[in-house]
C-alpha cells in the first residue's frame, strides 16, 4: 500500500527583508511583485507500507520543507499530497515541551500532541520513563536537564507512539553513544514489524545502516532516487568535488 | 492522522501546561486570583465612600460587577491573540488541530474567571443581597461571553499571525472598550442617541445583564439575550471560518 503520495509538489517562500510598514505591502500586495522562492519544485515521491526512505542533501536543498509536507504542517504551493495511515512526526526533539513543567508532566504534553490518547500515555508512562533512562530527574522541572537528557526524553515518547509511518528530521544524532544504540535497536524493531520509516539525516552510516532507499535532493529537486549504496556513492563524489581544494 | 489525536486531551494539557507554569514557584498560588479583585474592591470602596462619595447603593460592588467580566474579556482576548505566535515552535513542527491553542487560552482565563465570580457571588451575600431563582441566568450570560471570547480569540490569533500589530490593536481597543462598557456607570446614564453603541457591544450588554440578574433580581428582557447570542455565535462561526482558512499558511509566516 502506498502511504505517502507527493505529484509535481512545490513549495513556494517569500522574502521577508523588506519592511513590513503599510505602504510596502499594499504596494507589494498590488503589483504582486514580492520576491519569492521555490524551496521545492516539481518533486514527485512516493512511499509504499514498509519501505524505509533516507532524505539526503546539502543544507537548504528542501529536505525539512519536504517533511513539513509530507506530514501536514506546512501546505504546498502546487501540486498534491496523499497521505494514509497514521503517521508519527518527530521534526524536531521535544516539541512542547517547557521547561518549568517536569519530565513527566511533558511526557504527558508531548504525547497528546503527537497523537496518544490519556488511557495510552498512563499504560506506556513506566515503559517511556525507562527508555528515556533518566529515573532520577523525571520529577524534576525540564530546565534542571542537560541538552541531551531533555533529546532522550523526547525520543523516548516519539518512538513508543504506534503509527504505520515514522517521520524523523535529524533527531538520531542527539543522545551519548549508549542512548544512540538504544534507539537504532528501537527503530530497527518498527522495521521488523514492517512499519514505514521516512527521515533526514547527515548521517551516512546512520543512512546505511536504516534504509535500503535514498532521496537526494539539491535546490529543491530530487536528484537521484534509488537504492541506498548507488545513491550515497554518487552523492559522495558530488560532495568531495564541491568540497575539493582548488 | 488528525482523527487520531485525543484533542480534549491536548486541550487539557495546555490548559494545564499554562496553570502550571502561571503559579509554579509562587508562594500564594491560585490564591492571587482572589487577592487581586479583594484589593481592587478594598480600593474601590476608598475612592468612592471616601473620596468620590456615590449615591449608588454599593458602589464597590457595582463597579465590580461591570470589571469581573471586562477583565476576563480584556485578558482573554488578548492573551488568546498571541497565543498562536507564543507557540510557534509548536504550530510548525506538531500536526494537530491548531484551533486547541487559542480555545486552551481562553479556557485557562475561565478557570479565574469562574474563581471570581464566586468571590464577587459571596461578596454579595456578604452585604446584604440574596440568592435568587434570576441568579439561574447567569451560568447563561457568562456561557455567551465565553462563547464571544473563543471566537475572538481565534480570529485575532490567525490575524496575529500575518499582521503583527494586531497585539497592540487588541491593546488599543480594550484600552477603549474598558469606559465603553458601563463599569463606572451604569446603562441608564448612557445618552440615548449613544443607546445603539451599547447594544452591540457584546461585553456591554453582559454588564447589563449581570447587574440586573445580581442587584435588581430581575431577569434581563430576551431581546438582550438573543442579541448578546447572536453576536457570539456569529463570533464563534466567523472566527472558525477565519482561523480554519488562514491557519494552512501558518507555518509560512511563524
Amino acid at each position: 500500500m502506498t502511504l505517502l503520495e507527493l505529484h509535481d509538489v512545490g513549495k513556494r517562500y517569500f522574502l521577508h527583508h523588506k519592511r513590513q510598514l503599510v505602504a510596502e505591502r499594499l504596494k507589494t500586495q498590488l503589483q504582486k511583485g514580492r520576491e519569492s522562492f521555490w524551496a521545492l519544485r516539481h518533486v514527485d515521491l512516493r512511499v509504499d507500507s514498509g519501505e524505509s526512505v533516507a532524505i539526503i542533501g546539502p543544507n537548504g536543498a528542501g529536505k525539512s520543507t519536504l517533511l513539513s509536507i509530507a506530514v501536514g504542517v506546512a501546505n504546498p504551493t502546487e501540486g498534491t499530497v496523499v497521505q494514509r495511515g497514521r503517521v508519527a512526526a518527530l521534526l524536531e526533539l521535544g516539541s512542547g515541551f517547557h521547561p518549568d513543567l517536569t519530565g513527566r508532566e511533558n511526557i504527558h504534553l508531548n504525547a497528546s500532541l503527537l497523537g496518544y490518547s490519556r488511557a495510552q500515555v498512563e499504560g506506556r508512562m513506566e515503559t517511556i520513563v525507562d527508555f528515556a533512562g533518566i529515573p532520577e530527574f523525571i520529577d524534576e522541572p525540564l530546565r534542571t536537564y542537560s541538552t541531551g537528557m531533555m533529546a532522550r526524553l523526547g525520543f523516548s515518547v516519539a518512538v513508543h507512539v504506534d503509527p504505520d509511518i515514522l517521520v524523523l528530521d535529524e533527531v538520531l544524532s542527539v543522545g551519548d553513544q549508549e542512548f544512540q544504540k538504544k534507539c537504532m535497536d528501537r527503530i530497527l524493531e518498527f522495521q521488523r514489524q514492517g512499519k514505514t520509516l521516512l527521515f533526514v539525516s547527515h548521517s551516512a552510516l546512520t543512512v546505511e545502516n536504516l534504509c535500503h532507499r535514498a532521496v537526494w535532493l539539491e535546490h529543491g529537486h530530487v536528484r537521484r532516487d534509488g537504492p541506498v549504496a548507488e545513491v550515497l556513492t554518487e552523492y559522495r563524489e558530488w560532495a568531495n568535488l564541491v568540497a575539493a581544494p582548488r | 492522522m488528525t482523527a487520531a489525536h485525543d484533542h480534549f486531551y491536548i486541550l487539557y494539557n495546555l490548559i494545564a501546561k499554562d496553570f502550571k507554569i502561571r503559579y509554579r514557584n509562587m508562594s500564594l498560588g491560585i490564591f492571587w486570583s482572589l487577592l487581586n479583585p479583594l484589593i481592587m474592591v478594598a480600593v474601590l470602596t476608598y475612592i468612592f465612600t471616601v473620596v468620590f462619595p456615590s449615591t449608588v447603593h454599593n458602589f464597590p460592588l457595582f463597579v465590580l460587577i461591570g470589571l469581573i467580566p471586562f477583565n476576563f474579556f480584556a485578558l482573554a482576548w488578548a492573551t488568546g491573540t498571541n497565543s498562536i505566535l507564543d507557540n510557534a515552535a509548536l504550530v510548525k513542527k506538531v500536526r494537530f488541530r491548531r484551533e486547541v491553542v487559542p480555545i486552551s487560552v481562553v479556557l485557562g482565563n475561565v478557570i479565574h474567571f469562574v474563581i471570581q465570580i464566586l468571590l464577587l457571588l459571596t461578596l454579595l451575600l456578604v452585604f446584604g443581597q440574596h440568592v435568587t431563582r434570576q441568579w439561574l441566568w447567569l451560568p447563561a450570560v457568562f456561557g455567551l461571553e465565553i462563547v464571544f471570547v473563543c471566537g475572538m480569540a481565534l480570529a485575532f490569533a490567525a490575524l496575529d499571525v500575518y499582521y503583527r500589530d494586531t497585539r497592540y490593536v487588541v491593546e488599543s481597543a480594550n484600552l477603549v472598550l474598558f469606559w465603553m462598557v458601563p463599569i463606572f456607570y451604569s446603562h441608564d446614564q448612557v445618552p440615548r442617541n449613544f443607546v445603539a453603541l451599547y447594544e452591540v457591544n457584546p461585553i456591554a450588554a453582559v454588564v447589563q445583564a449581570c447587574r440586573m440578574i445580581l442587584l435588581q433580581g430581575v431577569a434581563p428582557p430576551h431581546s438582550l439575550l438573543v442579541k448578546l447570542a447572536l453576536v457570539s455565535v456569529a463570533a464563534l462561526v466567523g472566527g472558525i471560518l477565519l482561523f480554519g482558512r488562514m491557519q494552512k499558511r501558518f507555518s509560512d509566516y511563524l
